[in-house]
């Protein structure tokens, strides 16, 4: 069975962390923030899928199941937290939020 | 009766205790009882111990009373003891006598002041501190009186406390003593130190034994016990304090600026002769400042115009003479002086006093004129006390006792011969300016207006202090004529002898000089109607030769400037920066928590990347 | 088991007089005053002699066992040194709750307590031989001392409250790293964990090792003094103090600092002392003369008097470095006569305060004429503290100048000058304060003087000054062995003093 070569497997995660981690900085609507952090996410599963592809070790795809469950448990707390911020202050922009600002 | 010793002393105290505890609760009659009569007891108990000493020497001439050890620490003790030998007697009975007739005058001339139980509560305890600086045994005792009276003096010319110039007074006079004190305490820690004792007796013996004529060491300590008697007795270069002094209400004036304080210097260096012998140079510094003293301040003298300050021009110049009497080796001619002095000048004073208290404390001798006629008591008595000054000769005690320092001076080879010319100068000068104030103040034209009365009290202190300063000089004649030698006698075993002076060489000079000075006053200011133009020569020395200018810009403007610019401590200043710096660091790091999740990001990403570096590149 | 007793009285006679305060205002101030009327009592059955054992000479001791797992014990030892600061703490403590009656009337019972509980701290430090004790008893007199400060202060108080807490604090932590290098230190050259003083007295270390040590010790003991440059938290304390904030500061606080560096610094480290002697004893000269100037240069009276006491404390500092029985007597009588003159003094500006409501003396003068007494008291401890035989601080200011002379001439010269200098402020106090045209300020006008308490403590002062500069030997016999002792132990090596001396 033909496997992904390690190498491109790990540059598409890194790309897909790159893009994932940009939108997060660049993006302020909390809504894309967060899929932005989905996407980062998701870099890390591909990248331990492809390890584990690698060394034909179950571990990758272990880790990948638990990654997915902390994105889901992410999104619904994450979303829980949006809803309540925009309830509060009427909006979804991020850099409103700055009550904690020293 | 001489076990009675420490009451003499302790009575003037217990009268200022009475005094100061009793404040606002004693009628002004008790209160003068209280204050003068303390001061007449102590002199009565005085004065029976004292024909007692005379008819019945003690062994050794000495009599020691221990009171109580006051400490005794680590190998070093002292203790409060007082020691009466002829030396200390002749004080105590000069303390005592001259300092009860001027408390009986103050009892007339301060009547209805403001303060007048806090005027005696301080007299007396100046009193007290007095009789401890020359009865004490030790010299921690001696300093704690030496202490006192400065403590005396500054509260008793600051007793007109609501002027500020008055306070003012006060302060310079404490710490410019202060500062000569200090030397004498410097002083005394070198004795303790290297001779192991403070006692006095001891002391003088071990430096003796331990110290070669001309040691660095005694030197140096001679030099600092000087110190402390300049200062003590306003003379070179210590002597900017007694003028201002004079602030203070005139029985103090004669009390403790003119009769007893300003020698303790003069007691001091002759109750350490034994020091100063063993250090010849210190010894000459001691003529040397006595000389330009009597010079300085016998000009200086001549260019006031205030009577008082002419009579602490005065004091200043006739300390500068047991000065040199000192210097010279005339030890008992300087005692001799001192006690004449003391009737004198307190007689001056005094008179001074009692004129001023009768034209309401006009103190410019060219307002006052023609008081002659007016006031004859008060005529006579600064007539005698003028006289007394200017040593005219044969009737006055001051004659005898400035001719035998002059003696003295004359004696003592080529130095003494060169202070012999600054004293027979000075004895010019002083004939001159004390009879310039004589002319101007009891001739010529009226200024001013005279009221009230003398009681008993003011003619009695005038007439015992007049008489004394006749006849107080008969105890001591010159061996040309009279040769009558009761005082050295009485002072032989304390003090070393005097050169006997048979050449009558000295005796005339000084007595023409007197009597040319007298007599050009007479010719310059028979009749005075103006002050003196102020030429910049007659300022230099109505300042007294520019001495506090040059302290004021030297030392005094220095210190304020100081004080004023470093008031908020500029140590703090460092703290200060430290909270400074804290402070900023903390609003540049604040910056960075500004509250956006995608900044706190980004630096979480960035700290990343770089860790990741780090261990990577590694 | 007297010496527990001791520290037990005041601190549960401080929970008490809180828990009273809320009955009424005035059982706190009678139970402070009861509770240290028996301390004072139970102290003054500890004046005797000293039962001398091998190298120490206690008069009482106490040793329970508190942590042993650590090698620390609560264990107590009093000499005569300490027993004499601990009357004199009492006894200013007793007059801080006089004073206090008319000027604290807020929180009172709380005010009594803190009062109680940094007497209690005090009376800690001057017993404690635990290392770990003496550090926790040190802490101790710091927090109650801060709320004095900060709760019943005046204007610019929480300023002062946290200088004073940082600086103290701050040192304080110093100490603490220097004393369990200390007991490591030991722990490794004997194998034996302790924080027991007697056993670490001639601990083996590297010269280098003990000087750090006993800079961590001094700087500890400096601030507190206060040593210039340590001292600035003094004066910003002071002048924000309720009167007997001041008084207890003043009087009994800073005499730690003294204890400290007597006790601890000198006995530890002898040879590290011994060679870092001239530079303490030049900034305690540095310090005598520079306060001087800044209390000359003063507006505020309580910042002048305070800074008369960084100037005093110079002498204490120069005293304990010159290390010889006159100097080391000269500065018990020092701590003693200052903590009464000083103490008087803070209790008269804290009068006057009260009384016209100001502490700056551009706005006051003349005041003999309207409260003649406390203008005479003012004048007496003035002069006192200028120096003056006869009275305490006369003595405590020769012995040290006597002392040092011996280590050290041009130091004790320069150091002499300080009494021109104490003449100099203390003469413009009474100048400015009680001298001269009387003030326009307005509440100058009708002050009434001195009360019936104010008088009773301000003449119990005023003997004890006397007392103190007349006879002070029982005073020299009672610290006598305890100071032998620390002497003993001070002493440097003899390679160590052969190396000073060359």
């Amino acid at each position: 069975m033909a496997t992904a070569p390690l190498d491109q497997g790990l540059l598409l995660a890194a790309i897909l962390f790159a893009l994932g981690l940009a939108g997060v900085l660049v993006r302020r609507n909390l809504l894309f923030m967060l899929m932005s952090l989905e996407v980062m996410l998701n870099a890390a599963g591909i990248a331990f899928i492809v390890a584990g592809a690698r060394w034909a070790s179950p571990d990758g795809q272990i880790m990948f199941i638990l990654v997915l469950t902390f994105a889901a448990t992410e999104v619904s707390v994450g979303l829980a937290l949006i809803l309540l911020m925009h309830r509060r202050i009427t909006t979804l922009d991020a850099d409103a939020g700055d009550r904690l600002r020293g | 009766m001489r076990e009675l010793l420490w009451l003499v002393p302790t009575l003037p105290l217990l009268g200022s205790a009475i005094l100061m505890l009793g404040a606002g609760r004693l009628s002004t009659r008790v209160e003068a009882m209280i204050g003068a009569l303390s001061v007449g007891l102590a002199a009565i108990i005085a004065f029976t111990i004292a024909a007692g000493f005379l008819l019945y020497a003690p062994a050794g001439t000495v009599y020691e009373q221990t009171l109580w050890r006051w400490l005794d620490v680590g190998g070093f003790s002292a203790e409060i003891g007082l020691r009466l030998d002829a030396l200390s007697l002749v004080m105590m009975l000069v303390i005592t006598g001259v300092g009860f007739f001027i408390h009986l005058f103050a009892t007339e001339f301060m009547e209805g002041e403001e303060g007048y139980g806090r005027f005696f509560a301080h007299l007396n305890l100046f009193v007290a501190a007095m009789l401890l600086l020359v009865l004490a045994d030790d010299f921690l005792a001696l300093y704690a009186g030496w202490e006192g009276v400065g403590l005396g003096s500054y509260l008793l010319i600051g007793f007109w406390w609501r002027d500020p110039a008055n306070g003012l007074a006060a302060r310079k006079a404490f710490i410019v003593t202060r500062i000569g004190d200090t030397a004498l305490l410097i002083g005394l820690l070198l004795i303790a130190s290297r001779l192991g004792t403070l006692d006095i007796a001891g002391a003088m013996k071990n430096a003796s034994q331990t110290w070669q004529v001309g040691s660095p060491v005694a030197t140096v300590a001679a030099f600092l016990l000087l110190g402390g008697a300049v200062g003590k007795s306003a003379q070179l270069p210590l002597q900017t304090w007694l003028p201002d002094a004079m602030a203070g209400p005139t029985p103090v004036s004669a009390l403790i600026h003119a009769a007893t304080m300003v020698t303790a210097g003069v007691y001091l260096i002759a109750r350490t002769h034994a020091l100063f012998l063993i250090a010849p140079s210190a010894q000459l510094a001691v003529g040397v400042v006595g000389g330009a003293t009597l010079l300085l301040a016998g000009f200086s003298a001549l260019a006031q115009n205030d009577i008082k300050r002419i009579l602490a021009y005065s004091t200043m110049s006739q300390i500068g003479y047991m000065f040199l009497a000192l210097g010279v080796g005339a030890w008992s001619a300087a005692l001799f002086h001192l006690m004449t002095h003391a009737f004198f000048k307190a007689l001056l004073f005094l008179s001074a006093g009692a004129i001023t208290m009768r034209i309401h404390h006009e103190q410019n001798i060219f307002k006052m004129g023609g008081l002659a006629r007016r006031l004859p008591a008060a005529f006579w008595s600064f007539l005698i006390g003028s006289a007394a000054l200017a040593a005219l000769p044969l009737v006055t005690a001051g004659f005898y006792s400035k001719e035998a320092i002059l003696s003295g001076a004359w004696a003592d080879g080529t130095s003494g011969r060169v202070l012999w010319v600054a004293g027979i100068f000075g004895a010019f000068i002083t004939g001159l300016y004390i009879f310039r104030a004589v002319f101007i103040v009891f001739f010529g034209e009226e200024h001013t207006h005279v009221s009230g009365t003398y009681g008993w009290r003011v003619i009695v202190t005038l007439t015992v202090l007049s008489v004394l300063s006749v006849v107080g000089g008969l105890i001591e004649l010159p061996p040309v004529f009279g040769h009558v030698t009761l005082l050295s006698n009485l002072l032989a075993p304390v003090l070393p002898a005097t050169r006997e002076v048979t050449n009558l060489t000295p005796l005339l000079l000084a007595s023409l000089v007197a009597l040319l000075g007298i007599a050009l006053a007479a010719v310059l200011y028979w009749r005075p109607t103006r002050a003196p133009a102020e030429t910049p020569l007659w300022r230099f020395w109505h300042a007294a030769g520019g001495f506090d200018w040059l302290y004021d810009r030297l030392l005094v403007r220095p210190v304020l400037w100081a004080a004023r610019v470093g008031r908020n401590d500029v140590v703090d200043r460092v703290y200060d920066s430290i909270v400074w710096a804290t402070r900023v660091a903390h609003q540049e790091v604040r910056r960075t928590q500004n509250g956006r999740v995608r900044w706190y990001t980004a630096g979480l990403a960035i700290g990343s990347i770089c860790l990741i570096a780090i261990a990577v590149l590694r | 088991m007297i010496l527990l007793w001791l520290l037990l009285v005041p601190a549960a006679g401080g929970v008490l007089a809180w828990i009273a305060g809320a009955r009424h205002p005035d059982w706190p101030r009678w139970i402070a005053l009861f509770v240290l009327a028996i301390d004072f009592i139970l102290a003054l059955t500890l004046i005797g002699p000293a039962v001398a054992s091998g190298h120490t000479s206690w008069i009482a001791s106490l040793d329970l066992p508190w942590i042993p797992q650590l090698g620390i014990s609560f264990e107590l030892g009093l000499d005569g040194l300490s027993l004499v600061l601990i009357l004199l703490a009492i006894a200013l403590g007793f007059v801080s709750v006089v004073i206090s009656w008319t000027e604290i009337t807020d929180r009172v019972g709380l005010f009594h307590a803190n009062l109680l509980w940094a007497t209690t701290g005090v009376i800690g430090v001057f017993l404690a031989l635990d290392l770990f004790l003496f550090f926790f008893f040190w802490e101790l007199m710091l927090v109650p001392m801060y709320f004095l400060i900060a709760l019943w202060g005046h204007e610019r108080r929480f300023y002062a409250a946290i200088k004073f807490f940082i600086f103290t604090q701050g040192s304080g932590l110093i100490m603490l790293v220097a004393i369990l290098v200390l007991v490591f230190v030991h722990q490794h050259a004997t194998g034996h964990l302790t924080f027991d003083y007697l056993a670490l007295l001639g601990t083996k270390m590297s010269p280098s090792t003990a000087f750090w040590l006993m800079l961590g010790f001094f700087i500890a003991f400096a601030v507190k003094l206060p040593a210039v440059p340590f001292h600035t938290w003094l004066p910003d304390a002071h002048t924000e103090a309720p009167t007997a904030g001041s008084v207890l500061l003043a009087g009994i606080l800073l005499k730690t600092g003294a204890y400290g560096l007597i006790r601890f610094v000198v006995p530890l480290f002898p040879d590290a002392a011994h060679a870092f002697a001239p530079v303490a004893m030049a900034l305690g000269v540095i310090g005598i003369l520079y306060a001087a100037l800044m209390a000359f240069g003063q507006n505020d009276m309580k910042r002048l008097v305070a800074y008369s006491s960084v100037s005093h404390m110079g002498f204490v500092l120069l005293g304990v470095f010159a290390w010889n029985t006159l100097a080391l007597q000269g500065v018990v009588v020092q701590m003693l006569a200052h903590g009464i003159s000083t103490g008087a003094l803070f209790i008269l500006v804290g009068a006057l305060q009260e009384r016209i409501h100001t502490r700056d003396m551009r706005l006051m003068g003349g005041l003999w004429g309207a409260v003649p007494r406390l203008s005479a008291f003012g004048m007496v401890f003035a002069i006192a503290s200028l120096g003056l035989p006869g009275l305490g601080n006369f003595i405590g200011e020769f012995l040290i100048l006597l002392g040092s002379f011996r280590v050290s001439v041009p130091l004790t010269v320069i150091a002499a000058g300080g009494l021109v200098a104490g003449a100099a402020y203390a003469l413009l106090l009474v100048q400015r304060a009680f001298h001269g045209k009387a003030s326009p300020h307005p509440d100058a006008a009708k002050p009434i003087d001195l009360t019936a308490p104010h008088l009773a403590v301000m003449a119990v002062l005023v003997i004890a000054i006397i007392g103190l500069g007349l006879y002070p030997q029982p005073i020299f016999d009672q610290v006598a062995p305890g100071l032998a002792v620390l002497q003993h132990n001070g002493a440097p090596s003899v390679g160590a003093a052969a190396q000073g001396s060359q």
